[in-house]
Formats: structure tokens, C-alpha cells, sequence
């Protein structure tokens, strides 16, 4: 026991425990490829993109995803690497106004790209309205797939404002609405370990009825 | 994650230069499957060439009264485009049926087609998988196969191809547009398309090296009812156990293929042909010859199920 390294307990490390043990959970079969040996890094690669209006220029290994990129090299901490396999959702960012995951994407793919993160939508002073909604609606338990989350959500909402179709939708020619079930399909590829959905869903429909009403005002 | 250098391809013939003069190229588009399997070393090219900037983005009315759809078009600009909405309703369904609004924004059509097998063992690089390293075995055979093939499978691999889109572009007949590094196009129907694994599991389709996918052609409109019925083991988000895509017309005539039980989307015109005796009929032509295993035998009677369910909403809505 003695030869154990001391443990450190805090709340970042209790977290990434956790996100480790949610992927193991949900992909049984994958393991690790043994001990492959590595071939020397490639020469890095300009690239040049706009995070939360500001232009940003970074020289990145090409295997740098834009999640690694965005919290590694620009520290943008707020997008969460959660699975690192676009099953979690927990690294939704939204790129030209579309929400992906940020880790399947390689960020010399986004040469020119407008990137919105978690912190571009709102700040502490000045919360986006889905934020606002979240914390009212308690939308969250640990936190650590809100941002992604709230990302999500708010392309959830223009996505139904576009009149993209969706699994649920009963009739294609129809414009869909922001029902319930609307919001609970579009956001699937948003999982909460604590199992906050009801309250996320909860705070979407708040804003949803904020919009309408605004509208009509 | 190996290391590979990278390159932006300015135009088709160039593109195909690159990865068909250059062993351990590949092309990138989307990347949702490929970097995937790249994080995991399944997938170990040595050089990516990004086909992004090649145009191929727009969804065009043929001559013929069809669709022509460049190979970037994403899953959700297809799903959402009006034209196909009303009038190839089944590929909106299916696309919409299959995976997540994140994953749908960023994929693209051609690399919708040119997705991999989920099999566990495909993905576990601890397992034999003659897919991923030929010759190596098939740990699935004999192992946990519920989500495996029933038909169409070989003693080499029992994969499937996973995807929805391709089930309902089977239903539709479309037609695969490519072009090679000598700038030949050619038209590959998408029957023909995915191979069946035979002895050669690791080839997924019938694209030669460095053969770009340029678009996807859907012939005019069918008509009829359509409809994508897809059981899977969660409401959202999750591959097909079956899935049935149809177009049923009033009479009760159509065409029907399969997803989630074969190396390709599954359909026997010899069985379309008995749609009109119901779905026993049907399925029980289709999944002639069918080897499940004990894990997998389900799928069959889930296929006819699946199947029956389709035919009672055609029959509610055309009176069939």
C-alpha cells in the first residue's frame, strides 16, 4: 500500500472519475489499443478562427480537436469533454450558429469558422435567457454537461424556428412547435448523468414561453 | 490518436489524386465517424485530405425530375429540404431517425454511406475482427451478437452497416455519383453499393482507392405512403435493432427494404412484390436463407412485426 501515489481529492478530479466511468458504462466493448508506438508529431498547422468575436490564431497539431483547441490552447474551460466520442454531448459548441460536437471535429477543419462557446452565449453580469432559465428551473445537479446543455438548447430552439423535421414530428409539411416531446427528442444527444431532464426541460419551456410572449407584446 | 499530416483539396480530380496516389490517405468531410475510430486507432490513416471546400453542397432538381444532392449536403439540410419532405418523405424519416441533432448538423451524406460497422468487436482492438485486421478471426461469431446480422452475413463477419439514410435510399433506388483520379465519373446503384462481406470483410463498398463520392441521385417521385419504422433499445439516439423503410402505394403495392440486419440495406424485390399479402409473406421471402444467431434470432420476428406495423398505418391512411 505504501507505494500507492498519495491521493488528492477535488472536485475536478471526482468529476473527470465520473465522466470516465459514465463512458465505460455506456460503451462496454471499447478498450484501450495496446501500447501502439508513436510516430513523431507532424509539423503544426495554422489556424485561424473567430471564438465569441474575437479572432483567435493558433499553430495546432492537425489531430487537435476544436474541444482540445478551444479549452487546451485557448483555455476556454467552459465546453466539457465529457466522452470524447460525440455520445455525451458535454463539448457542444455552436459553429456559424449550428450546434456540434466539438470533440469530432478537428479544429484546422474550422479555418475562418464563427465559434460561439458557453462563454460567448452569456456572462456572470449578463446571462443568455437560457442560462437564466436553467439556474431558475435548477436544470442541472454536478454541472458538468450544463454547458453543453444550455448550447444545445439554444440551437434546439432555433433548429424548431427553422423548421428542422425531427423524429417525432407526426406530420413533415407541418411547421414543428416547441412541444415537449419536441425538446426531449432534439435534445437526445445531450446526456445528464444526474438525470436533470425533467428541469432542463422545464427551463427550454420557460424561455420557449418568453419568446411567445415577447412576440405577442 | 496516430499522427497524420492533413491538406484541403481544391477540386474533385485533385482530391482523388491525393488518396489514391498515397497509401494511408483517406478523405475527410464531416469526420463524425472517422475521428471516431481514429481516437480509438481502429481507423490509422496517415495523411486526411478535407473534401469541404469541393462545392458539393447543393441539392439540385435532374432533368429526369429527381434530386441530384452533392455529397456534402448534411444529414439535416436533406432531412429539412422541402422538396424532400414532401415528395421522398422516407429518406426525411430515416435521416431524422438516426443519430443526434449535433451529429446530423456536422455529417454528411457521402459519409453517412461510407460509415462503418458499430459491431463491439470491430470497435475493441483488444478483439479478433477480420474487419478491422484481416485474417485475425471474428470474435462476434460464437460472442455477443444481439445487435449483429441475421442475413447476408458470412463465416468471416457478421457486421452490419449501421445507418438509417441508406436504408430509405435503397427503398428509392437511388444511384451513387463518383469520380477517380483519372476524372472518370461513374454511377453506382445503391444495391450495389455495400458489399456483402463474403471473404473480404475489411471492404465496405465497391469505391476502388481514391474513388470520391460526388453526389447522390434519387429518381422522380414515387408517390404513395412512406414511412421509416425503426426498433431500437432507447426512444432517441441509438443504432437500429430492425428498421423498415417503405413506399406504399393505395392498393397496397410497394417497395420495402430492411436496416440493421445485413451488410447492406436489405431489400428482395421478389419479396416487394408480396407486400400485398401482408407482412408474413414479405418477410419471410426477404430473410430466405437468414443464419441468425441465438442472439439475434429475435430479429426476425421483429422484422415482421415491425413490417405488420407500417402496413396497418399505410392501410389507416390510404385505405389499402
Amino acid at each position: 500500500m505504501s507505494d500507492l501515489p498519495k491521493l488528492e481529492m477535488s472536485r475536478r478530479g471526482v468529476l473527470a472519475g465520473t465522466a470516465v466511468t459514465a463512458v465505460v458504462a455506456a460503451s462496454p466493448a471499447i478498450g484501450a489499443p495496446s501500447a501502439p508506438a508513436r510516430s513523431a508529431p507532424p509539423a503544426s498547422m495554422p489556424v485561424h478562427f473567430d471564438v465569441n468575436g474575437q479572432r483567435r490564431e493558433l499553430s495546432l497539431d492537425p489531430r487537435t480537436t476544436l474541444l482540445d483547441a478551444l479549452r487546451e490552447h485557448l483555455h476556454l474551460t467552459g465546453t466539457k469533454k465529457g466522452c470524447d466520442h460525440g455520445q455525451c454531448g458535454a463539448c457542444t459548441v455552436l459553429v456559424e450558429g449550428k450546434r456540434i460536437n466539438a470533440c469530432l471535429s478537428l479544429a484546422v477543419m474550422h479555418e475562418g469558422n464563427a465559434i460561439t462557446t458557453i462563454e460567448g452565449l452569456g456572462t456572470p453580469d449578463r446571462l443568455h435567457p437560457m442560462q437564466a432559465a436553467f439556474i431558475k428551473h435548477d436544470g442541472y445537479q454536478c454541472g458538468y454537461c450544463t454547458p453543453g446543455q444550455i448550447c444545445s438548447a439554444v440551437a434546439v430552439l432555433d433548429e424548431i424556428k427553422r423548421e428542422i423535421p425531427s423524429h417525432v414530428q407526426a406530420d413533415l409539411a407541418v411547421k414543428p412547435s416547441a412541444t415537449d416531446a419536441e425538446m426531449r427528442e432534439r435534445m437526445s444527444g445531450n446526456i445528464c448523468r444526474c438525470g436533470a431532464y425533467s428541469n432542463i426541460a422545464e427551463a427550454m419551456a420557460e424561455v420557449v414561453g418568453a419568446e411567445v410572449a415577447g412576440a405577442k407584446a | 490518436m496516430r499522427s497524420f499530416t492533413y491538406e484541403r483539396a481544391k477540386d474533385p480530380v485533385s482530391a482523388a489524386q491525393a488518396v489514391a496516389g498515397r497509401q494511408g490517405a483517406k478523405f475527410i468531410a464531416g469526420g463524425t465517424n472517422l475521428l471516431d475510430l481514429m481516437k480509438i486507432e481502429v481507423e490509422t490513416p496517415t495523411h486526411l485530405v478535407d473534401v469541404q471546400d469541393l462545392g458539393f453542397d447543393r441539392i439540385e432538381k435532374t432533368p429526369e425530375d429527381g434530386l441530384r444532392i452533392g455529397a456534402l449536403v448534411t444529414n439535416t439540410d436533406l432531412a429539412a429540404d422541402a422538396r424532400v419532405r414532401r415528395d421522398y418523405a422516407v429518406l426525411s424519416r430515416a435521416i431524422v431517425a438516426g443519430a443526434s441533432g449535433q451529429l446530423r448538423n456536422k455529417a454528411s451524406i457521402a459519409g453517412n454511406l461510407l460509415q462503418r460497422t458499430r459491431c463491439p468487436y470491430f470497435y475493441d482492438t483488444n478483439m479478433a475482427c477480420n474487419k478491422r485486421k484481416p485474417g485475425s478471426g471474428c470474435a462476434a461469431i460464437g460472442g455477443y451478437s444481439r445487435q449483429l446480422g441475421v442475413i447476408g452475413v458470412s463465416k468471416s463477419c457478421i457486421a452490419t452497416f449501421p445507418g438509417d439514410m441508406a436504408v430509405a435510399l435503397r427503398v428509392l433506388d437511388a444511384v451513387v455519383e463518383t469520380v477517380d483520379a483519372s476524372g472518370q465519373p461513374r454511377a453506382i446503384p445503391i444495391a450495389d453499393f455495400h458489399r456483402l462481406w463474403e471473404d473480404r470483410p475489411e471492404q465496405d463498398t465497391v469505391l476502388r482507392p481514391g474513388e470520391l463520392i460526388t453526389a447522390v441521385t434519387l429518381p422522380r417521385p414515387l408517390g404513395g405512403a412512406h414511412f421509416y419504422e425503426k426498433v431500437r433499445d432507447r426512444a432517441s439516439y441509438a443504432f437500429a435493432l430492425v428498421s423498415v423503410a417503405a413506399v406504399i402505394q393505395p392498393g397496397g403495392t410497394g417497395r420495402v427494404a430492411f436496416g440493421g440486419v445485413a451488410p447492406r440495406p436489405w431489400r428482395v424485390e421478389a419479396a416487394d412484390a408480396l407486400l400485398p399479402q401482408g407482412a408474413v409473406a414479405v418477410t419471410a421471402r426477404a430473410f430466405q436463407g437468414a443464419t441468425p444467431t441465438r442472439d439475434n434470432a429475435f430479429k426476425l420476428p421483429l422484422a415482421t412485426r415491425a413490417l405488420s406495423a407500417v402496413l396497418a398505418q399505410a392501410a389507416a391512411q390510404t385505405g389499402a
